[in-house]
Protein backbone atom coordinates (compact mmCIF):
# COMPACT_ATOMS: atom_id res chain seq x y z
CA UNK A 1 0.00 0.00 0.00
CA UNK A 2 0.83 3.53 -0.21
CA UNK A 3 0.25 4.65 2.76
CA UNK A 4 3.48 6.69 4.49
CA UNK A 5 3.68 8.46 7.50
CA UNK A 6 4.75 11.26 7.19
CA UNK A 7 4.06 14.45 8.32
CA UNK A 8 0.71 15.06 6.72
CA UNK A 9 -0.72 11.87 7.80
CA UNK A 10 0.37 12.50 11.69
CA UNK A 11 -2.01 16.20 10.66
CA UNK A 12 -4.95 14.12 9.77
CA UNK A 13 -4.75 11.41 12.89
CA UNK A 14 -3.89 13.85 15.31
CA UNK A 15 -6.80 16.37 14.03
CA UNK A 16 -9.07 13.43 13.94
CA UNK A 17 -7.93 12.41 18.07
CA UNK A 18 -8.54 15.81 19.20
CA UNK A 19 -12.17 16.24 17.06
CA UNK A 20 -12.92 13.05 18.60
CA UNK A 21 -12.53 14.19 21.95
CA UNK A 22 -13.62 17.68 21.74
CA UNK A 23 -17.08 16.51 19.50
CA UNK A 24 -17.41 14.12 22.80
CA UNK A 25 -16.87 10.91 20.24
CA UNK A 26 -14.80 9.24 22.60
CA UNK A 27 -15.68 5.73 20.96
CA UNK A 28 -14.29 6.46 17.41
CA UNK A 29 -11.23 7.90 19.29
CA UNK A 30 -10.45 4.77 20.53
CA UNK A 31 -10.70 3.19 17.23
CA UNK A 32 -7.56 5.80 16.24
CA UNK A 33 -5.09 3.22 18.29
CA UNK A 34 -4.07 -0.12 17.51
CA UNK A 35 -5.60 -3.30 19.00
CA UNK A 36 -2.26 -3.54 21.81
CA UNK A 37 -1.61 0.06 22.13
CA UNK A 38 -0.09 1.88 24.70
CA UNK A 39 -1.86 4.86 26.00
CA UNK A 40 -0.92 6.85 29.45
CA UNK A 41 -1.07 10.10 30.36
CA UNK A 42 1.72 11.08 33.00
CA UNK A 43 3.84 14.85 33.68
CA UNK A 44 7.06 16.04 32.63
CA UNK A 45 8.47 15.56 36.70
CA UNK A 46 7.47 12.23 36.12
CA UNK A 47 8.95 11.58 32.67
CA UNK A 48 12.12 13.50 33.58
CA UNK A 49 12.62 11.50 36.47
CA UNK A 50 12.13 8.08 34.81
CA UNK A 51 8.91 7.49 36.88
CA UNK A 52 6.38 4.78 35.32
CA UNK A 53 3.37 5.64 37.30
CA UNK A 54 0.20 7.03 35.21
CA UNK A 55 -2.94 8.71 35.80
CA UNK A 56 -4.42 6.60 32.94
CA UNK A 57 -3.06 3.45 31.76
CA UNK A 58 -3.99 1.68 29.09
CA UNK A 59 -1.90 -1.08 27.48
CA UNK A 60 -4.70 -2.39 25.22
CA UNK A 61 -7.50 -0.42 22.53
CA UNK A 62 -10.38 -2.97 24.81
CA UNK A 63 -9.22 -0.70 27.95
CA UNK A 64 -9.47 1.88 26.41
CA UNK A 65 -12.73 1.34 25.66
CA UNK A 66 -13.60 -0.05 29.06
CA UNK A 67 -12.75 3.66 30.35
CA UNK A 68 -14.72 5.03 27.84
CA UNK A 69 -17.74 2.98 28.73
CA UNK A 70 -17.14 3.69 32.98
CA UNK A 71 -17.16 7.69 31.69
CA UNK A 72 -20.37 6.99 30.15
CA UNK A 73 -22.06 5.15 32.89
CA UNK A 74 -20.32 4.71 36.04
CA UNK A 75 -18.18 7.50 36.77
CA UNK A 76 -19.88 10.77 38.13
CA UNK A 77 -18.43 13.87 37.37
CA UNK A 78 -19.69 17.45 35.90
CA UNK A 79 -20.54 18.00 32.72
CA UNK A 80 -17.59 19.34 31.11
CA UNK A 81 -15.55 19.22 27.69
CA UNK A 82 -12.44 20.20 26.04
CA UNK A 83 -11.19 22.12 22.95
CA UNK A 84 -7.57 21.03 21.83
CA UNK A 85 -5.11 23.02 20.36
CA UNK A 86 -2.83 20.96 18.91
CA UNK A 87 0.53 22.26 17.53
CA UNK A 88 2.36 20.87 14.29
CA UNK A 89 3.98 17.18 14.34
CA UNK A 90 8.09 16.50 14.38
CA UNK A 91 8.35 13.03 12.58
CA UNK A 92 11.10 11.48 14.30
CA UNK A 93 12.98 8.31 14.07
CA UNK A 94 11.68 5.37 13.02
CA UNK A 95 10.98 2.06 15.27
CA UNK A 96 10.55 -1.32 14.52
CA UNK A 97 6.97 -1.15 13.89
CA UNK A 98 6.79 2.32 12.48
CA UNK A 99 7.52 6.43 13.96
CA UNK A 100 8.19 8.44 16.60
CA UNK A 101 6.64 11.44 16.25
CA UNK A 102 6.46 14.91 19.22
CA UNK A 103 3.24 16.71 18.87
CA UNK A 104 2.55 19.95 21.65
CA UNK A 105 -1.37 20.78 22.63
CA UNK A 106 -3.26 22.65 24.74
CA UNK A 107 -6.69 21.83 26.66
CA UNK A 108 -8.82 24.31 27.26
CA UNK A 109 -11.71 22.97 29.60
CA UNK A 110 -15.37 24.11 29.26
CA UNK A 111 -17.60 23.78 32.67
CA UNK A 112 -21.09 23.30 32.94
CA UNK A 113 -21.44 26.84 34.68
CA UNK A 114 -19.54 28.50 31.88
CA UNK A 115 -15.96 28.87 33.29
CA UNK A 116 -13.13 28.45 29.75
CA UNK A 117 -10.10 27.78 31.81
CA UNK A 118 -6.72 26.71 30.52
CA UNK A 119 -6.82 23.03 31.76
CA UNK A 120 -3.63 21.38 30.19
CA UNK A 121 -0.57 22.05 27.96
CA UNK A 122 1.75 19.17 27.04
CA UNK A 123 3.13 17.19 24.19
CA UNK A 124 2.11 13.60 22.76
CA UNK A 125 5.20 11.41 22.17
CA UNK A 126 3.44 8.74 19.64
CA UNK A 127 4.69 5.89 18.16
CA UNK A 128 2.31 5.80 14.64
CA UNK A 129 2.09 2.91 12.52
CA UNK A 130 0.21 1.61 9.41
CA UNK A 131 -2.20 -0.87 10.65
CA UNK A 132 -3.87 -3.28 9.12
CA UNK A 133 -2.13 -2.42 5.86
CA UNK A 134 -3.08 0.58 5.10
CA UNK A 135 -4.77 3.06 8.22
CA UNK A 136 -2.39 5.24 10.20
CA UNK A 137 -3.23 4.22 14.18
CA UNK A 138 -1.85 5.29 16.96
CA UNK A 139 0.46 2.24 18.33
CA UNK A 140 1.36 4.22 21.06
CA UNK A 141 0.81 7.74 22.81
CA UNK A 142 2.65 8.94 26.36
CA UNK A 143 0.78 12.51 27.08
CA UNK A 144 3.51 14.54 28.91
CA UNK A 145 1.70 17.36 30.98
CA UNK A 146 3.61 20.37 31.67
CA UNK A 147 2.10 21.03 34.63
CA UNK A 148 2.46 18.47 37.38
CA UNK A 149 -0.73 19.26 38.94
CA UNK A 150 -4.54 18.00 37.89
CA UNK A 151 -7.25 20.88 38.97
CA UNK A 152 -9.75 18.65 40.42
CA UNK A 153 -9.91 15.52 38.24
CA UNK A 154 -9.11 14.21 34.91
CA UNK A 155 -12.10 12.62 33.47
CA UNK A 156 -12.26 12.78 30.02
CA UNK A 157 -8.80 11.89 28.35
CA UNK A 158 -6.32 14.23 27.03
CA UNK B 1 -2.60 7.53 75.28
CA UNK B 2 -2.90 10.53 77.07
CA UNK B 3 -3.00 14.28 75.01
CA UNK B 4 -3.27 16.89 77.02
CA UNK B 5 -4.25 19.98 74.67
CA UNK B 6 -1.90 23.25 74.77
CA UNK B 7 -2.93 25.75 77.72
CA UNK B 8 -3.86 29.04 76.08
CA UNK B 9 -6.25 27.07 73.25
CA UNK B 10 -9.37 29.22 74.30
CA UNK B 11 -12.50 27.58 73.43
CA UNK B 12 -13.13 28.91 70.01
CA UNK B 13 -16.04 30.92 70.62
CA UNK B 14 -17.68 29.36 66.87
CA UNK B 15 -17.75 26.42 68.06
CA UNK B 16 -21.35 24.55 68.45
CA UNK B 17 -22.64 22.93 71.76
CA UNK B 18 -23.91 19.60 71.11
CA UNK B 19 -22.29 16.05 69.83
CA UNK B 20 -20.74 15.07 66.66
CA UNK B 21 -23.73 14.35 64.64
CA UNK B 22 -24.04 18.04 63.50
CA UNK B 23 -21.17 20.12 61.79
CA UNK B 24 -22.10 23.67 61.47
CA UNK B 25 -21.11 24.89 58.00
CA UNK B 26 -19.32 27.88 58.44
CA UNK B 27 -16.38 25.54 59.80
CA UNK B 28 -15.74 25.74 56.35
CA UNK B 29 -16.33 28.86 54.92
CA UNK B 30 -14.34 31.49 57.78
CA UNK B 31 -10.59 32.71 57.51
CA UNK B 32 -10.50 32.71 61.11
CA UNK B 33 -11.18 29.31 61.44
CA UNK B 34 -8.48 28.00 59.39
CA UNK B 35 -6.09 30.53 60.76
CA UNK B 36 -6.86 28.75 64.27
CA UNK B 37 -6.41 25.07 62.77
CA UNK B 38 -3.08 26.58 61.27
CA UNK B 39 -1.85 27.03 64.95
CA UNK B 40 -3.73 25.13 67.05
CA UNK B 41 -3.44 21.72 64.62
CA UNK B 42 -1.03 21.67 62.37
CA UNK B 43 1.36 23.69 64.31
CA UNK B 44 -0.28 22.08 67.52
CA UNK B 45 0.21 18.57 69.23
CA UNK B 46 -0.44 16.10 66.48
CA UNK B 47 1.75 14.28 63.44
CA UNK B 48 1.95 15.59 60.27
CA UNK B 49 2.96 13.76 57.36
CA UNK B 50 6.12 15.35 55.59
CA UNK B 51 7.80 12.84 53.39
CA UNK B 52 9.02 9.46 52.86
CA UNK B 53 12.51 7.94 53.88
CA UNK B 54 12.48 6.85 50.33
CA UNK B 55 13.01 10.11 49.22
CA UNK B 56 16.50 10.93 51.75
CA UNK B 57 18.12 8.01 50.88
CA UNK B 58 21.37 9.09 51.89
CA UNK B 59 23.15 12.12 53.98
CA UNK B 60 22.46 15.45 52.34
CA UNK B 61 18.90 14.39 50.44
CA UNK B 62 16.16 16.95 51.10
CA UNK B 63 12.42 17.39 50.31
CA UNK B 64 10.41 20.53 50.28
CA UNK B 65 6.86 19.87 52.15
CA UNK B 66 4.33 21.74 54.12
CA UNK B 67 2.98 21.60 57.75
CA UNK B 68 -0.47 22.48 56.94
CA UNK B 69 0.54 26.01 55.37
CA UNK B 70 3.74 26.27 56.57
CA UNK B 71 6.92 25.44 54.35
CA UNK B 72 8.99 23.05 55.35
CA UNK B 73 12.37 21.71 54.61
CA UNK B 74 12.93 17.89 55.56
CA UNK B 75 16.88 16.74 55.16
CA UNK B 76 18.94 13.68 56.18
CA UNK B 77 21.76 15.05 57.42
CA UNK B 78 25.69 12.88 57.77
CA UNK B 79 24.67 11.50 61.42
CA UNK B 80 21.97 9.53 59.30
CA UNK B 81 19.19 11.44 61.22
CA UNK B 82 16.05 13.04 59.57
CA UNK B 83 15.59 16.74 60.38
CA UNK B 84 12.89 19.05 59.41
CA UNK B 85 12.65 22.75 60.00
CA UNK B 86 10.59 26.04 58.74
CA UNK B 87 11.44 26.63 55.33
CA UNK B 88 11.76 30.59 56.11
CA UNK B 89 14.91 32.36 56.17
CA UNK B 90 15.51 33.91 59.79
CA UNK B 91 16.53 37.40 57.51
CA UNK B 92 13.56 38.26 55.51
CA UNK B 93 11.41 35.32 55.86
CA UNK B 94 12.42 34.54 52.28
CA UNK B 95 11.86 30.67 51.19
CA UNK B 96 15.60 29.05 51.85
CA UNK B 97 14.90 26.29 49.60
CA UNK B 98 12.93 26.81 46.50
CA UNK B 99 13.13 23.28 44.57
CA UNK B 100 10.98 19.98 45.24
CA UNK B 101 14.10 18.39 46.72
CA UNK B 102 17.23 17.20 45.82
CA UNK B 103 21.00 16.96 47.84
CA UNK B 104 22.65 19.36 49.26
CA UNK B 105 25.41 20.19 51.41
CA UNK B 106 23.80 23.02 53.04
CA UNK B 107 21.20 25.39 51.96
CA UNK B 108 21.48 29.06 51.30
CA UNK B 109 18.86 32.00 50.69
CA UNK B 110 19.15 33.25 47.33
CA UNK B 111 18.19 36.74 48.84
CA UNK B 112 21.40 37.71 50.97
CA UNK B 113 22.96 34.30 50.92
CA UNK B 114 22.52 33.64 54.23
CA UNK B 115 23.19 30.16 54.98
CA UNK B 116 21.80 26.94 57.07
CA UNK B 117 22.97 23.85 57.94
CA UNK B 118 20.93 20.48 57.17
CA UNK B 119 19.33 20.35 60.91
CA UNK B 120 18.29 24.17 60.41
CA UNK B 121 20.84 26.34 62.22
CA UNK B 122 21.76 29.44 61.10
CA UNK B 123 25.63 29.39 59.81
CA UNK B 124 26.47 32.14 57.87
CA UNK B 125 25.42 35.77 57.48
CA UNK B 126 26.82 37.52 54.48
CA UNK B 127 29.07 40.34 54.61
CA UNK B 128 28.61 39.73 58.93
CA UNK B 129 31.43 41.74 59.32
CA UNK B 130 30.92 44.58 56.80
CA UNK B 131 32.89 45.59 54.14
CA UNK B 132 36.30 47.43 55.39
CA UNK B 133 35.49 47.50 58.53
CA UNK B 134 32.18 49.45 57.59
CA UNK B 135 28.30 48.20 58.01
CA UNK B 136 28.08 44.36 58.97
CA UNK B 137 25.81 42.88 61.94
CA UNK B 138 26.45 44.08 65.31
CA UNK B 139 29.10 41.92 66.91
CA UNK B 140 26.41 40.39 69.55
CA UNK B 141 24.41 39.19 67.38
CA UNK B 142 23.69 35.59 68.15
CA UNK B 143 23.53 33.26 64.88
CA UNK B 144 22.69 30.17 67.52
CA UNK B 145 19.30 32.06 68.68
CA UNK B 146 18.18 32.90 65.58
CA UNK B 147 16.97 30.54 62.93
CA UNK B 148 13.97 28.80 61.47
CA UNK B 149 11.86 26.76 63.66
CA UNK B 150 12.66 23.79 64.02
CA UNK B 151 9.99 20.32 63.61
CA UNK B 152 10.34 16.75 66.06
CA UNK B 153 10.89 14.40 63.71
CA UNK B 154 9.59 10.34 63.60
CA UNK B 155 9.57 8.08 61.05
CA UNK B 156 7.69 4.94 61.26
CA UNK B 157 7.74 2.75 58.57
CA UNK B 158 9.55 4.96 55.98
CA UNK B 159 7.31 7.33 56.87
CA UNK B 160 8.72 10.96 58.55
CA UNK B 161 6.10 13.19 60.18
CA UNK B 162 6.93 16.28 62.55
CA UNK B 163 5.19 18.07 64.76
CA UNK B 164 6.24 21.13 66.30
CA UNK B 165 5.05 20.05 69.68
CA UNK B 166 6.54 19.02 72.81
CA UNK B 167 3.64 17.59 73.96
CA UNK B 168 2.71 15.46 71.58
CA UNK B 169 2.72 11.94 72.26
CA UNK B 170 5.44 9.07 70.25
CA UNK B 171 4.53 8.75 67.03
CA UNK B 172 3.48 5.03 67.62
CA UNK B 173 0.90 6.07 70.60
CA UNK B 174 -0.09 8.71 68.54
CA UNK B 175 -1.15 6.26 65.84
CA UNK B 176 -2.28 3.49 68.18
CA UNK B 177 -2.21 0.00 67.83
CA UNK B 178 -4.62 -1.16 64.88
CA UNK B 179 -3.18 1.81 62.64
CA UNK B 180 0.66 1.17 63.27
CA UNK B 181 -0.20 -2.30 62.22
CA UNK B 182 -2.25 -1.41 59.61
CA UNK B 183 0.40 1.10 58.55
CA UNK B 184 3.35 -2.03 58.87
CA UNK B 185 1.16 -4.47 57.08
CA UNK B 186 1.27 -2.63 53.59
CA UNK B 187 4.81 -1.00 54.19
CA UNK B 188 6.93 -4.17 55.65
CA UNK B 189 9.99 -3.91 53.07
CA UNK B 190 11.92 -1.08 51.16
CA UNK B 191 9.38 1.13 48.87
CA UNK B 192 10.07 2.72 45.44
CA UNK B 193 8.46 5.54 44.36
CA UNK B 194 6.68 5.04 40.91
CA UNK B 195 5.10 8.81 40.66
CA UNK B 196 4.32 11.91 42.05
CA UNK B 197 1.14 13.82 41.33
CA UNK B 198 -0.86 17.00 42.77
CA UNK B 199 -4.25 17.26 42.74
CA UNK B 200 -5.62 20.42 43.58
CA UNK B 201 -9.45 20.39 44.96
CA UNK B 202 -12.02 23.29 44.84
CA UNK B 203 -13.01 23.00 48.60
CA UNK B 204 -12.04 23.46 52.01
CA UNK B 205 -9.59 20.35 53.19
CA UNK B 206 -11.64 19.19 56.13
CA UNK B 207 -14.58 17.96 53.46
CA UNK B 208 -11.71 15.98 51.61
CA UNK B 209 -10.18 14.07 55.01
CA UNK B 210 -13.72 13.57 55.86
CA UNK B 211 -14.75 12.17 52.58
CA UNK B 212 -11.58 9.36 53.39
CA UNK B 213 -13.35 8.37 56.52
CA UNK B 214 -16.48 8.47 55.03
CA UNK B 215 -17.09 4.69 54.45
CA UNK B 216 -20.94 5.35 53.59
CA UNK B 217 -20.73 6.69 50.23
CA UNK B 218 -17.99 4.42 48.95
CA UNK B 219 -20.93 2.12 47.08
CA UNK B 220 -23.03 5.37 46.39
CA UNK B 221 -21.14 7.38 44.63
CA UNK B 222 -18.35 5.28 43.45
CA UNK B 223 -20.47 2.91 41.02
CA UNK B 224 -17.65 1.74 38.32
CA UNK B 225 -17.07 -1.67 40.69
CA UNK B 226 -20.64 -2.31 41.07
CA UNK B 227 -21.56 -0.94 37.24
CA UNK B 228 -18.83 -3.53 36.08
CA UNK B 229 -19.72 -6.14 38.32
CA UNK B 230 -16.94 -6.43 40.12
CA UNK B 231 -17.75 -6.23 43.33
CA UNK B 232 -17.74 -9.05 45.70
CA UNK B 233 -20.91 -9.88 47.31
CA UNK B 234 -19.25 -11.88 49.53
CA UNK B 235 -16.66 -9.18 50.96
CA UNK B 236 -16.21 -8.72 54.54
CA UNK B 237 -14.84 -5.55 56.27
CA UNK B 238 -15.27 -2.87 58.72
CA UNK B 239 -14.12 0.30 60.08
CA UNK B 240 -11.73 0.92 62.80
CA UNK B 241 -11.57 4.33 64.35
CA UNK B 242 -8.24 5.14 66.85
CA UNK B 243 -9.04 6.10 70.37
CA UNK B 244 -8.62 9.46 69.89
CA UNK B 245 -11.16 9.49 67.01
CA UNK B 246 -8.79 10.82 64.87
CA UNK B 247 -6.90 7.51 62.83
CA UNK B 248 -8.89 5.48 60.73
CA UNK B 249 -8.72 2.58 58.91
CA UNK B 250 -11.88 1.22 56.56
CA UNK B 251 -10.75 -2.58 54.78
CA UNK B 252 -12.59 -4.92 52.95
CA UNK B 253 -11.52 -8.68 52.20
CA UNK B 254 -12.57 -12.00 50.68
CA UNK B 255 -14.09 -13.87 52.48
CA UNK B 256 -12.90 -17.50 51.61
CA UNK B 257 -15.60 -19.47 53.42
CA UNK B 258 -18.82 -17.44 51.80
CA UNK B 259 -16.38 -17.35 47.93
CA UNK B 260 -16.61 -21.28 48.61
CA UNK B 261 -20.32 -21.21 49.22
CA UNK B 262 -23.40 -21.67 47.47
CA UNK B 263 -24.09 -18.38 47.73
CA UNK B 264 -21.82 -16.75 46.73
CA UNK B 265 -21.48 -19.14 42.88
CA UNK B 266 -25.17 -17.90 42.10
CA UNK B 267 -24.44 -14.57 41.97
CA UNK B 268 -21.45 -15.22 40.13
CA UNK B 269 -23.56 -16.47 37.06
CA UNK B 270 -26.21 -14.00 37.93
CA UNK B 271 -23.94 -11.69 37.29
CA UNK B 272 -22.79 -13.05 34.09
CA UNK B 273 -25.93 -11.91 32.65
CA UNK B 274 -25.69 -8.08 33.24
CA UNK B 275 -24.87 -5.94 30.27
CA UNK B 276 -21.62 -4.11 31.50
CA UNK B 277 -18.71 -6.02 31.26
CA UNK B 278 -14.74 -5.32 31.31
CA UNK B 279 -13.70 -6.06 28.11
CA UNK B 280 -10.15 -6.00 29.41
CA UNK B 281 -10.35 -7.32 32.61
CA UNK B 282 -6.85 -8.05 33.23
CA UNK B 283 -7.48 -4.78 35.10
CA UNK B 284 -8.32 -6.48 38.19
CA UNK B 285 -6.73 -9.70 38.04
CA UNK B 286 -4.34 -8.85 40.67
CA UNK B 287 -2.57 -10.97 43.45
CA UNK B 288 -3.07 -11.61 47.06
CA UNK B 289 0.28 -9.53 47.93
CA UNK B 290 -0.19 -9.36 51.47
CA UNK B 291 -1.27 -12.71 51.81
CA UNK B 292 -4.69 -12.03 54.16
CA UNK B 293 -7.59 -11.24 51.53
CA UNK B 294 -7.84 -7.74 52.26
CA UNK B 295 -8.59 -6.10 49.08
CA UNK B 296 -8.81 -2.56 49.86
CA UNK B 297 -7.19 -0.59 53.41
CA UNK B 298 -7.70 2.86 53.46
CA UNK B 299 -5.92 4.59 56.92
CA UNK B 300 -5.73 7.90 57.51
CA UNK B 301 -3.92 9.46 60.45
CA UNK B 302 -5.36 13.03 61.52
CA UNK B 303 -4.87 15.87 60.58
CA UNK B 304 -3.94 14.89 56.54
CA UNK B 305 -2.40 11.97 56.25
CA UNK B 306 -3.83 8.75 54.08
CA UNK B 307 -2.21 5.64 53.21
CA UNK B 308 -4.25 3.23 50.22
CA UNK B 309 -4.53 0.10 49.78
CA UNK B 310 -6.77 -0.87 46.73
CA UNK B 311 -6.18 -4.16 44.93
CA UNK B 312 -1.97 -3.90 43.96
CA UNK B 313 -1.61 -0.30 44.07
CA UNK B 314 -0.21 1.27 47.37
CA UNK B 315 -0.41 5.07 47.51
CA UNK B 316 0.10 7.64 49.97
CA UNK B 317 -1.66 11.29 50.32
CA UNK B 318 -1.20 13.91 51.84
CA UNK B 319 -3.65 16.52 52.00
CA UNK B 320 -2.83 20.09 52.81
CA UNK B 321 -4.77 23.38 52.94
CA UNK B 322 -3.99 25.75 50.56
CA UNK B 323 -6.52 28.45 51.31
CA UNK B 324 -10.02 28.48 53.12
CA UNK B 325 -11.65 26.56 49.56
CA UNK B 326 -8.42 25.28 47.84
CA UNK B 327 -6.45 22.16 48.99
CA UNK B 328 -3.65 20.47 47.90
CA UNK B 329 -3.89 16.42 47.77
CA UNK B 330 -0.12 15.17 47.28
CA UNK B 331 0.20 11.90 45.59
CA UNK B 332 3.04 9.04 45.68
CA UNK B 333 2.53 6.10 43.98
CA UNK B 334 4.72 3.16 45.35
CA UNK B 335 5.70 -0.19 44.39
CA UNK B 336 8.41 -2.73 46.20
CA UNK B 337 11.73 -2.96 45.27
CA UNK B 338 11.48 -6.47 44.91
CA UNK B 339 8.69 -6.02 43.02
CA UNK B 340 8.38 -9.04 39.80
CA UNK B 341 7.85 -7.30 36.18
CA UNK B 342 4.46 -8.77 35.92
CA UNK B 343 3.29 -7.21 39.75
CA UNK B 344 4.51 -3.53 38.73
CA UNK B 345 2.40 -3.93 35.20
CA UNK B 346 -0.61 -4.75 37.68
CA UNK B 347 0.55 -1.73 39.42
CA UNK B 348 0.50 0.12 36.81
CA UNK B 349 -2.63 -1.15 35.36
CA UNK B 350 -4.72 -1.04 38.56
CA UNK B 351 -3.25 2.57 38.87
CA UNK B 352 -6.45 3.40 37.19
CA UNK B 353 -7.93 3.24 39.99
CA UNK B 354 -6.62 5.90 41.65
CA UNK B 355 -5.41 9.64 41.56
CA UNK B 356 -7.05 12.28 39.49
CA UNK B 357 -8.46 10.06 36.56
CA UNK B 358 -9.56 7.10 39.01
CA UNK B 359 -12.36 4.86 38.09
CA UNK B 360 -12.93 5.03 42.19
CA UNK B 361 -11.69 8.06 42.72
CA UNK B 362 -12.22 11.02 40.47
CA UNK B 363 -15.39 11.72 41.90
CA UNK B 364 -13.86 12.53 45.55
CA UNK B 365 -11.68 14.98 43.52
CA UNK B 366 -14.76 17.08 42.99
CA UNK B 367 -17.70 16.02 45.95
CA UNK B 368 -15.66 18.40 48.26
CA UNK B 369 -16.07 21.28 46.10
CA UNK B 370 -20.40 20.13 45.48
CA UNK B 371 -20.58 20.98 49.04
CA UNK B 372 -18.33 23.98 49.08
CA UNK B 373 -20.84 25.23 46.43
CA UNK B 374 -23.75 23.62 48.02
CA UNK B 375 -23.17 25.66 51.23
CA UNK B 376 -22.37 28.78 50.27
CA UNK B 377 -25.39 31.03 52.37
CA UNK B 378 -25.84 28.06 55.09
CA UNK B 379 -22.86 29.28 57.00
CA UNK B 380 -25.72 29.10 60.04
CA UNK B 381 -27.05 25.81 59.11
CA UNK B 382 -25.26 22.14 59.99
CA UNK B 383 -24.39 19.00 58.26
CA UNK B 384 -26.04 15.84 59.68
CA UNK B 385 -23.32 13.19 60.73
CA UNK B 386 -25.61 10.25 62.17
CA UNK B 387 -25.48 7.23 59.71
CA UNK B 388 -25.01 4.36 62.32
CA UNK B 389 -25.95 6.73 65.49
CA UNK B 390 -23.71 8.97 67.55
CA UNK B 391 -20.80 6.84 68.27
CA UNK B 392 -17.11 6.66 67.16
CA UNK B 393 -16.88 3.24 68.27
CA UNK B 394 -15.20 0.49 65.47
CA UNK B 395 -17.46 -1.39 63.92
CA UNK B 396 -18.25 -4.12 60.81
CA UNK B 397 -20.60 -2.48 59.58
CA UNK B 398 -19.13 0.30 57.22
CA UNK B 399 -23.02 1.75 56.76
CA UNK B 400 -21.87 4.51 58.88
CA UNK B 401 -20.04 7.40 59.89
CA UNK B 402 -18.02 6.62 62.99
CA UNK B 403 -15.04 7.53 61.65
CA UNK B 404 -16.07 11.40 60.37
CA UNK B 405 -17.36 11.69 63.73
CA UNK B 406 -13.76 10.10 64.84
CA UNK B 407 -12.49 12.89 62.83
CA UNK B 408 -14.30 15.77 64.62
CA UNK B 409 -13.75 14.24 68.28
CA UNK B 410 -10.04 14.52 67.46
CA UNK B 411 -10.67 18.54 65.66
CA UNK B 412 -12.91 19.78 68.64
CA UNK B 413 -10.07 18.15 71.11
CA UNK B 414 -7.40 19.98 69.08
CA UNK B 415 -9.58 23.37 68.46
CA UNK B 416 -10.52 23.40 72.31
CA UNK B 417 -13.40 23.13 71.96
CA UNK B 418 -14.17 20.54 74.66
CA UNK B 419 -11.56 22.10 77.13
S1 LIG C 1 15.95 36.88 53.34
FE1 LIG C 1 17.28 35.23 53.39
S2 LIG C 1 19.19 36.19 53.42
FE2 LIG C 1 17.87 37.88 53.44
FE1 LIG D 1 -14.54 8.13 47.72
Amino acid sequence: MSVAIDTTGALALNAHCARCIDNDELEAWTQLFTEHCLYRVTTADNHAQGMEASLIYADSRAMLNDRVLSLRTANVYEKQRYRHLVGLPSLLEDTPRGRRSETPFVVVRIMRGGETSLFATGRYLDELVIDGGDTLRLASRVVVCDSHNIDTLLAIPL
Amino acid sequence: MSVTAPANNAPLTFWPPGNLTRVPYHLYQEPAVLDAEQQRIFEGATWNYLCLEAELPQPGGYRTTFLGRMPVVVARDSDGEVYAFENRCSHRGALIVLDDGGTARDFQCVYHAWRYDRQGNLKGIAFQNGVNGEGGMDPAFCMKSHGPRKLRTSVFCGLVFGSLSDDVPDLEDYLGPEIARGISRVLHKPVQILGRFKQTLPNNWKLYVENVRDTYHASLLHVFFTTFRLNRLSQKGGVVVSECGGNHISFSAIDPIAENGEDYKTEELRSEKDDFKLEDATLLKGIDEFGDGVTLQILSVFPGFVLAQIQNTIAVRQVLPEGLETTALNWVYLGFQDDTPELRTMRHKQSNLIGPAGFVSMEDGAVGGFVQRGIASAGAQEAIVEMGGDSVRSQSSRTTEASVRGFWKAYRFHMGADS
